[in-house]
């Protein structure tokens, strides 16, 4: 996992390899570390490298949600794979968690 | 053509992603597209996480994940524990169901099996255990394609 802050509130983090239930202690316990630092307001995972997410990864992300909206933040996400942009949609989670479609280290 | 296999592992986190491999080298036998394969993965993940964390309420035990295919097409997966199993199926397999025990689940483990598989039979009794099976048709296209360029070039 590797965060990047880019401006004062707003971190942005890659996640990558896979995000099961088997992995998503290890991956939560990462992300609620950096926000124990109450100054990260904006969250955004990039997706880019990972490989594969289901439904405890979507645990993961809801509860990340709730801890940065409990601070008047938000979470975002870039990159989605298909499969994994299957898996957002299906439960709903663009109506919750934003999507940013800004491409990060490709040629474009 | 039929083939089948069957794979006993211990019901620990570790053994999810192992589950994932062993189905998807199974499955490429019936040439499935790269999203057909995705979703393969993540119903028998989800079905085996099941397995883990409400079958044996991450206790440990032993889960059997059976595969077969009796023609080119279809897919047919089984997972079956013999944990605690489910008292109510049909209230489980609801969207957004979860036993509530505070871990973040988001309760769409069912609606995801049954979202990306064709059908999904759950059988399930009161301290015997769970099975779940799992059909997928696979279209294949990109393996029809390869086999019609075979067939024009010979």
């Amino acid at each position: 996992m590797q965060s990047l802050k880019e401006r004062y509130g707003s971190v942005t983090v890659a996640l990558s390899g896979e995000l099961d239930h088997c992995n998503a202690p290890k991956v939560r316990r990462q992300l609620d570390d950096l926000l124990e630092d109450g100054d990260v307001l904006h969250l955004c995972l990039d997706l880019k490298d990972l490989t594969f997410m289901d439904s405890s990864g979507i645990g993961v992300l809801l509860g990340r949600l709730r801890l940065l909206q409990q601070r008047g933040g938000s979470l975002s996400v870039r990159n989605m794979s298909e499969p994994v942009a299957k898996l957002f949609y299906l439960t709903g989670l663009q109506r919750v968690i934003g999507i940013d479609n800004q491409q990060t280290g490709g040629a474009e | 053509m039929q083939n089948q296999i069957e794979v006993n592992f211990s019901a620990c986190p570790q053994n999810e992603s192992f589950a994932r491999v062993v189905i998807a080298a199974f499955a490429v036998q019936l040439n499935p597209t790269l999203p057909e394969m995705a979703d393969i993965k993540t119903a028998v993940s989800e079905a085996v996480t099941n397995a883990i964390v409400h079958g044996y309420q991450n206790k440990g035990g032993m889960v059997t994940l059976k595969a077969e295919y009796c023609d080119r097409r279809m897919l047919t997966v089984t997972i079956e524990d013999r944990g605690c199993g489910i008292e109510d199926v049909e209230t489980a397999m609801q969207p957004f169901y979860s036993t509530g025990d505070g871990a973040e689940r988001s309760g769409m483990g069912f609606c995801v099996m049954q979202t990306f598989m064709d059908a999904v039979d759950v059988k399930s009794q009161p301290g015997e255990g769970t099975t779940v099976i799992m059909r997928k048709y696979i279209t294949g296209e990109v393996g029809l394609h390869r086999e019609r360029m075979l067939d024009e070039i010979s």
